[in-house]
């Protein structure tokens, strides 16, 4: 294999003969794909936008400073990661607190924070990649499996991020992050006694998150997620007709820039959210399935490039990203699909918003770093 | 914290492992997308392609323009003008308060406007109803709403056509108005047929022949945005534009009957007793029904509402009073039907009249009385009422109350004015029931001058005068001659007036003919000037009664309960062409007030008679007979 050979060459030259990926600490396989979701994303963006190129060129704009995020990023070697996981972490921490106090809201929560009143970001967007560094940090340094003590201090950490995004409040992103640190603990070899023990505590819980914690908007959420047709022209109707443009696509689609449901805006947050649902009506579920193909193919490919990690920390911060990654497709699909409740997570690479794709880039870059700065 | 070595290749081994279950379990979930995915797209595509398609594809109802109303001589009473107007989808809008606001800063919203649009917003409407907020924007209004457009979602400016009376005070009553359909109305009326209908008659000839002016809704299969703009029409099935009336009112025969008028409280009706169509039916004072059509500001309504001339208040079919003399000539030929007497019989008239055994004096409305000469024909030309009282007293109200209820007193009778009241023509069995009381002879007497318990309404006494004039022949009354050219047919006409003599019926009119020729005449006034024969009897009805040995004073009397003026009136006599009834509330003397009235009206008519243009038929939907 010509891969071998050159892999070989350069793990024994130094500099001399290295390809441009490998000067790059770039996985060409990965790339590619990623490259190939990404086209796929602007297209669905076109239509979805009722062919608004403006929107589409500035996708390609987050686009550009993802993958340059991601080039950056992986040029460090994960070592650094390591080292700054408590830093970014804590600093993480102190913003979110900001957030709650002094934050910028939106559409009835606080998400944002002002820096100078220059430019704004989400401290949680932080965290969606400082939680599962922090977990593989503090994982890294125990013994594994983890005993009692230790899962009791990881969930602590897990749960503090998670409960102040909570309060902001962003239940789909407070989820998100306490999956992926939860990840973490499962790659560390969490043994299965207590992840039966947890999911009984979670069944037990249910009943007092739903009187004591969710917000009335949360709990019409899950009750529309129960009864969509409860509420059609409410809360229901984002359901109802992303349901129906993606069974009206049916095998084949109604062809690109065809899809009624989309193009006659029946579809609600068409470009963001319930972005799959155009592409599943335009393209049918031929589409779909292919789709569905690569992002199976980029989480395989991510978890086989994080088991090839050169240490724990490595393996466990990897690991748990990709999945995260996965996670996100699933809730996404899952959600617009009607088989989840509706909660505001973007279809990964292919919804518009530069903030969700800088921040997946830039956990790409870190998989790309850990697998090319494998070698010890 | 425990300190042990830690175990690189077990941790590994450990993640790994676990890795491959990850793998696993995300190949498992994604089966599971993919598997709803086939069920939504295959198993269950032809349920959301239908959806999909009800969701483009909407039954758009299309409201049929409502049919034009034309007078007799084809002269255009009531049409549809294209006018503009703001409506607001509720259900599309997302900020209430801030559109409110933004179209006030942009257009200008009345306090009223904003209280109307809250009123019905809070009224039960069809879902993704429109509700309108502005009438009669202006071109710059349109302009300013446009070029807002995208911060008013659920704002739509419509082009709509709305109706105009032309004529406005001249036939606010009996044409009606359209306005807003209200929920009674949505309940009563045809749901499918109304889909798209917003402007319903509310009184006269709009509501009576709502129907007929309506016509058939239409449907158009159009494509739609999920903001419900109509971006193609894929079908359309036109609606089917409601019929046209042609009425028998002549548009200038009712102006000349409101100018006459002159803004006195009253109400004139002329019918063509040949037809039974009502030529002109007007009361006075009267409003413009245009400020109904868009629903009427409170301002405007409280004015109408609260004026002591109640112009809202349909004089000509709704409003009763005693008939007072107009009855004679109708009451005479009970008389004679009766037997009581006849035309030569001479009674002697000293001012008053007594029954046996009854204190009350009965007093003619001259005080010295008429003398002692007066036979039937001068009891009608001098309006004598001692001759009444006696004649009134043999015939007995069995003799007098079936042959009154013979021209239709007491009932409707008109074959399409809707809201007309049956006003009241005593009985016997009516005192008993209505009263508790039996009849009794004074009751007679009274009913013999047409005061007591009687009333009429003008419509009720033109028709009867308008019988009398066609020789008991029925006609019944009605507004409308043709529907689409079609004209308007009565299958159950009320029996014809017979008489034992049919020869008095021109013996009446000729004495009625005095009335105006005679030097005792009551209305000798109308003689001058005079080009045709006429035939009239005079009225006053009481507003207070004046009790026993009172002089009447009309100084002393407000001028609100002075007498009502009463005038009937037909011509010419040989052919009757017109037959009037007219009241002038509080208008004393009949033949100086209500008298010229009907004068001016038949000297109109009979003028233009002569003078009619012919009727291009083909231009007002004539030409479709039998269609």
């Amino acid at each position: 294999m010509s891969g071998d050979f050159i892999r070989q060459l350069d793990d024994s030259g130094m500099g001399r003969g290295r390809s441009l990926f490998r000067r790059l600490h770039i996985d060409p396989l990965l790339f590619a794909m990623l490259l190939l979701l990404v086209l796929v994303g602007l297209f669905t963006l076109y239509s979805a936008s009722g062919q608004n190129m403006q929107m589409v060129s500035r996708q390609m704009v987050y686009f550009a400073i993802g993958f340059g995020c991601m080039l950056v990023i992986a040029q460090f070697n994960p070592h650094w990661f390591q080292l700054a996981a408590p830093w970014l972490f804590a600093a993480g921490i102190i913003a979110l607190l900001l957030v709650l106090v002094m934050g910028v809201g939106a559409k009835g929560a606080q998400r944002w924070l002002s820096i100078f009143g220059l430019f704004r970001f989400q401290p949680s967007e932080i965290m969606k990649l400082a939680v599962p560094m922090m977990l593989a940090w503090f994982m890294a340094s125990r013994l594994m499996p983890p005993n009692f003590k230790v899962i009791v201090q990881a969930l602590v950490l897990i749960y503090i991020p998670t409960l102040l995004i909570m309060m902001q409040p962003d239940l789909g992103t407070s989820l998100l992050i306490s999956a992926s640190g939860l990840l973490v603990l499962l790659f560390a070899g969490l043994s299965w006694r207590w992840i039966a023990l947890a999911l009984m505590v979670v069944l037990a819980v249910a009943p007092a998150m739903w009187y004591g914690v969710m917000h009335a908007y949360q709990k019409q959420r899950v009750l529309t997620f129960l009864d969509p047709e409860s509420d059609p022209l409410g809360s229901g109707w984002n359901i109802i007709q992303s349901k129906t443009a993606i069974g009206s696509g049916g095998i084949e689609g109604k062809g690109w820039l065809q899809g009624t449901q989309s193009q006659l805006e029946f579809l609600p947050e068409r470009h963001t959210d319930f972005i799959i649902a155009v592409f599943a009506e335009e393209q049918g579920l031929i589409g779909v399935l292919l789709l569905l193909i690569l992002y199976l193919m980029i989480v395989i490919r991510g978890i086989y490039m994080a088991a090839q990690a050169r240490d724990s920390f490595s393996r466990l911060l990897g690991g748990s990203l990709i999945v995260t990654f996965f996670v996100y497709v699933f809730v996404n699909i899952g959600m617009v699909s009607g088989i989840l409740p509706v909660v505001g997570v973007p279809l990964p690479l292919v919804s518009y918003g530069g903030t969700s794709i800088v921040t997946l880039m830039a956990a790409f870059g870190v998989i790309m770093s850990i697998y090319m700065h494998r070698q010890v | 914290m425990s300190f042990s070595l830690k175990d690189a290749e077990n941790e590994k081994d450990i993640f790994v492992r676990r890795a491959i279950l990850a793998a696993f379990c995300v190949l498992l979930l994604l089966c599971a997308l993919a598997g709803r995915m086939v069920f939504l797209q295959v198993s269950q595509h032809e349920l959301f392609a239908s959806k999909s398609e009800n969701n483009r594809v909407q039954l758009k109802p299309v409201a049929p323009i409502r049919g034009l109303i034309f007078d007799r001589n084809g002269i255009l009473l009531a049409e549809n003008l294209p006018s503009h107007s703001l409506s607001i989808v509720p259900e599309r809008v997302q900020d209430m308060d801030a559109t409110l606001a933004l179209i006030d800063t942009l257009v200008g919203l009345s306090p009223e406007e904003g209280a109307r649009f809250q009123k019905r917003l809070k009224q039960w409407r069809r879902p993704f109803e429109a509700i309108t907020i502005k009438y009669r924007l202006d071109e710059t209004e349109i302009a300013k709403l446009m070029v807002n457009a995208f911060f008013l979602k659920g704002v739509e400016v419509e082009a709509e056509l709305v109706r105009h009376y032309p004529r406005g005070e001249d036939f606010a009553h009996v044409l009606g108005y359209v306005g807003q359909m209200n929920e009674k109305e949505k309940r009563r009326l045809d749901d499918v047929q109304y889909k798209a209908t917003r402007r319903v008659g509310k009184i006269g000839i709009e509501r009576y022949y709502q129907d007929a002016l309506h016509g058939e809704v239409g449907y158009q299969k159009v494509e739609t945005n999920a903001q419900g703009r109509i971006l193609d029409v894929l079908e359309r099935e036109s609606p089917k534009p409601g019929s046209n009336l042609m009425l028998n009112l002549d548009a200038n025969l009712q102006r000349v009957a409101m100018q006459a008028f002159k803004g006195r409280r009253g109400s004139l009706v002329a019918i063509d007793p040949n037809t039974g169509g009502i030529l002109a039916m007007v009361s006075s004072p009267s409003f413009d029904p245009n400020l109904f059509v868009n629903g009427i500001s409170y301002e405007d309504y409280n004015t109408l509402r609260d004026s002591l001339d109640t112009p809202l208040f349909d004089r000509a079919s709704r409003g009763q009073y005693p008939p007072g003399s107009t009855m004679k000539p109708f009451i005479g030929l009970s008389f004679l039907q009766s037997g009581v007497t006849n035309w030569s019989e001479k009674i002697d008239d000293p001012g008053w009249y007594m029954l046996a055994n009854d204190e009350r004096v009965y007093r003619d409305w001259k005080r010295n009385g008429h003398g002692d000469d007066i036979n039937l024909r001068q009891a009608i030309i001098q309006s004598c009422d001692v001759y009444f009282y006696e004649m009134s007293f043999r015939a007995g109200i069995d003799n007098i109350e079936p042959f009154l209820s013979q021209f239709g007193f007491g009932k409707n009778t008109s074959l399409d004015v809707g809201n007309a009241l049956p006003a009241l023509l005593p009985s016997r069995a009516w005192k008993k029931q209505h009263r508790g009381r039996s009849w009794y002879a004074g009751d007679t007497l009274n009913m013999g001058l047409g005061q007591g318990y009687m009333l009429i309404t003008p419509l009720q006494l033109a028709t009867a005068m308008s019988v009398f004039a066609n020789k008991g022949k029925w006609q019944r009354s009605k507004l409308v001659q043709y529907i689409d050219g079609v004209a308007l047919a009565d299958a159950s006409a009320p029996a014809d007036v017979e008489i034992n003599n049919p020869a008095d019926w021109e013996r009446m009119g000729r004495a009625m003919e005095g009335v105006i020729r005679h030097h005792m005449g009551t209305a000798r006034a109308l003689q001058k000037g005079l080009q045709y024969r006429l035939a009239a009897k005079t009225g006053t009805a009481q507003v207070v009664s004046i009790k026993q040995n009172e002089e009447y004073d009309s100084a002393a009397l407000l001028e609100r309960q002075r007498d009502h003026a009463l005038f009937v009136s037909f011509a010419p006599v040989d052919a009757p062409q017109i037959a009037i009834a007219v009241i002038v509330e509080n208008g004393e003397s009949a033949g100086r007030t209500a008298g010229p009235i009907a004068r001016k009206v038949t000297d109109a008519y009979l003028s233009s008679l002569a003078q009619r243009p012919p009727l291009k038929r083909d231009v007002f939907g004539l030409s479709n007979m039998g269609n």
